[in-house]
């Protein structure tokens, strides 16, 4: 086997093929972040909804959601989902950058049904007292969620959430099958070009490691910062 | 879509068998299956190394947990993909490649569940056992272990219906499973991609929702038969009671 | 038997046990009372090295529990132990917490075992129970058979950690009463209890704690009657009249 060279993953083409691919891969989770997040609290209200059908419109969408796996997913909404459309459209799709955006679907659809449960466990934490109090004030339901126990459920379930984060952050490699330039794909281009695998998975694994190390400190920092207060 | 079923279940469920390599379903539920059972014996070990008195052996585990915890699985299965050739001296398959990713990786997850379960036995039962003269090994055996295994057996089906999902990362290394049949399939039939993928949803959710059903009805029947606490905490008691009359 | 000498321990800055040194003899019933956190419990609890201790030594039948080298699980088989929380295994039936340590530890051959656990199980009076799990049991009854375990090892000594404290008045009595059977028979007891009815019947010794320290000891009739430390005067008054206050 070659020596391990170290000079591959800071400078060159190659080192520039990954560094894209991270920046690829940490933009897709953001976005993806940002689309679940809201999604996911819609849900959570969704499965404590006080009419049925409401509530297992809500248990439908998780179950189905997290009992297939994130691959089938990807591969359904980048070669199924566009069948249904007009030609036209589909062939402008596949022209663009549409495995991102299908990625992105996926992601976001995957990732809102487990952060939804992880917020539901939150806001189900807070006594129900506080819920009655909101209603006998004149509130509806979803104003006495916004203005009394979502806030306090927030507190509670950042830690959880922040957890779903950091398997956000790793779902995003598996991307990677339905073409997304991510950091796994760049690291296996890198590989077929170079056969210089060790290198390209060492700075892959170092730039996981690392962003997952980052989120795992700042669910440590906000446990100390944000401790959990209850009467 | 009916059509689509009666066509393709057979090579859905099996791939090519008997006439090539086990595929489908039945790789897919195999290879889980497998790679648990082997993840099991790994995962008691790194969880009772967690849980150990002696930091040299606590350390280097928990440094070990923490950085397979941070890197995707499929970064783990690359690792082996490209270096158990160079490893084991020859070519190995997709499904040992897998094989061994999968029992790497879920040996970790399992060591967690462990270690929450020995954690989870109340301290007393501990305290009793080396009381009566028990050593450590034989305590965490005959005591310890038992109950904390009990517990864990919902968390265990949890990770089987993981597992499963997990093998379907096998497609990308070209692994005859599943999602890799269903995606075959398609490329034959080429103008119903939505109904392909939507059929691999399905069974998807069928197999894992039927045994997600399973560790449900286990937590429910351990929480019946849980250990009784005693009645009430310490309290100091009055000489006479008629003091209160 | 048991012997302190200067031991000492601490719990950070907060000392636990501060300069105990007493002496319990073989055939001894000593009784430790005194208020919460007045260190009784870890009392007891070093002598099987269940809590370690900082300075000073211990010695059990002759022997410093502390010297190098020493077997601690063959010290523990010769001290029975009887927890507040009973402890039993819920995954053992009655029968088989009873012969655990002496087949895994005292190879015995199970079928001596079990004789052996059905004579100490009618000893406490539940050997109708051999079968039954734990879970089954009311909290008097797991009591009973924590002790029916202890004595299986066929221990010299006993040591009872606020035995009764966990259970419900009416199931007090029927634990005491075997106690005071082992005491007829002669063992060595050092019990931790609020129980002032079994001290003053049962014990030869009592033992006053406040703070880590012996602050004093004396026999049953002189302590109740005539306490001479001004704190164990204060904590029999307010045993006695919880309410008053002078």
């Amino acid at each position: 086997m070659p020596r391990f060279d170290l000079a591959l993953m800071l400078h060159g083409q190659y080192h520039d093929w990954l560094v894209t691919g991270l920046f690829v891969s940490l933009k897709l989770a953001a976005v993806v972040f940002v689309f679940a997040l809201p999604l996911a609290i819609a849900i959570a209200l969704l499965r404590l909804a006080p009419l049925r059908v409401l509530r297992a419109l809500g248990m439908v969408y998780v179950e189905g959601i997290r009992n297939v796996p994130l691959l089938a997913h990807l591969l359904f909404w980048y070669f199924g989902a566009p069948e249904l459309l007009p030609d036209a459209v589909k062939e402008r799709l596949y022209a663009g950058n549409f495995e991102f955006i299908a990625g992105a679907i996926a992601l976001t659809l995957y990732t809102a049904a487990y952060m939804a449960e992880d917020i539901r466990s939150g806001i189900r934490a807070i006594p129900v007292v506080q819920f009655e109090a909101g209603r006998a004030l004149g509130f509806g339901f979803l104003a006495t969620m916004r203005r009394i126990v979502l806030p306090q459920a927030l507190r509670i379930t950042v830690p959880p959430l922040i957890s779903q984060t950091l398997n956000l952050w790793k779902d995003t490699s598996i991307a990677t099958v339905i073409g997304v330039a991510e950091m796994m794909y760049q690291a296996a281009r890198v590989e077929s070009a170079s056969f210089r695998s060790a290198e390209a998975f060492a700075f892959a694994t170092a730039a996981y490691l690392t962003v997952s190390l980052a989120i795992t400190g700042l669910a440590a920092w906000y446990h100390r910062r944000f401790p959990v207060r209850t009467i | 879509m009916i059509d689509l079923i009666h066509t393709y279940w057979l090579y859905f469920l099996v791939g090519q068998y008997p006439n090539g390599p086990l595929g489908g379903l039945a790789l897919t539920v195999l290879l889980a299956a497998l790679a648990l059972v082997l993840a099991l014996p790994i995962g008691l070990l790194l969880g009772l190394a967690r849980v150990s008195p002696f930091r040299a052996v606590r350390w280097p585990v928990t440094a070990l947990v923490h950085v397979v915890r941070g890197i995707p699985l499929l970064m783990v299965i690359f690792w082996a993909y490209f270096f158990l050739p160079g490893v084991t001296g020859h070519q190995t398959g997709q499904f040992s490649t897998m094989l061994m990713a999968l029992v790497v990786f879920d040996g970790v997850y399992l060591a967690e569940i462990v270690r929450a379960g020995i954690q989870g036995v109340p301290r007393g039962q501990f305290e009793a056992a080396r009381a009566l003269g028990l050593g450590y090994p034989r305590a965490m055996q005959r005591v310890i272990l038992p109950q904390a295994l009990r517990s864990m057996l919902p968390s265990l089906v949890n990770q089987f219906i993981s597992t499963i999902k997990e093998t379907s990362l096998g497609y990308i290394i070209g692994l005859t499973e599943a999602s890799f049949i269903a995606a075959q399939i398609n490329t034959q039939v080429f103008t119903r991609a939505t109904q392909v993928y939507l059929l691999l949803g399905l069974t998807y959710f069928v197999l894992c929702f039927g045994l997600s059903r399973i560790a449900h009805l286990l937590e429910r029947r351990l929480a019946r038969r849980a250990p009784v606490r005693a009645a009430r905490p310490s309290a100091a008691v009055p000489l006479a009671n008629e003091s209160n009359a | 038997m048991i012997q302190f000498d200067n031991v000492n321990k601490w719990y950070g800055d907060y000392q636990a046990l501060a300069d105990v040194s007493e002496t319990i003899g073989k055939g001894e019933v000593v009784v430790v009372c005194g208020p919460s956190g007045s260190g009784k419990s870890t009392l007891i609890r070093t002598i099987n090295r269940l809590e370690a201790i900082d300075s000073g030594t211990i010695t059990v039948e002759g022997e410093d529990i502390h010297r190098r080298g020493l077997d601690v699980n063959r010290l523990r088989s010769r001290i029975g132990f009887v927890f507040q929380q009973f402890n039993l295994f819920p995954h053992l039936s009655v029968l088989q917490n009873c012969t655990l340590a002496p087949v895994a530890l005292g190879g015995a051959r199970p079928a001596q075992a079990h004789q052996k656990a059905m004579e100490l199980l009618d000893r406490v009076g539940l050997a109708h129970k051999a079968g039954a799990w734990p879970s089954e049991l009311s909290g008097g009854q797991q009591q009973r058979v924590a002790i029916a375990r202890a004595l299986a090892m066929e221990p010299p000594m006993m040591l009872f950690d606020e035995p009764t404290s966990a259970l419900d008045p009416e199931m007090v009595g029927e634990v005491l009463l075997v106690m005071q059977g082992l005491v007829r028979d002669g063992m060595t007891l050092v019990v931790v209890t609020h129980e002032m009815g079994f001290a003053r019947d049962v014990a030869h010794r009592v033992l006053f704690m406040d703070q880590g320290r012996v602050l004093e000891r004396a026999e049953p009739h002189e302590f109740f009657n005539h306490p001479q430390h001004p704190r164990a005067q204060q904590f029999l008054a307010d045993i006695r009249t919880p309410f008053a206050r002078a």
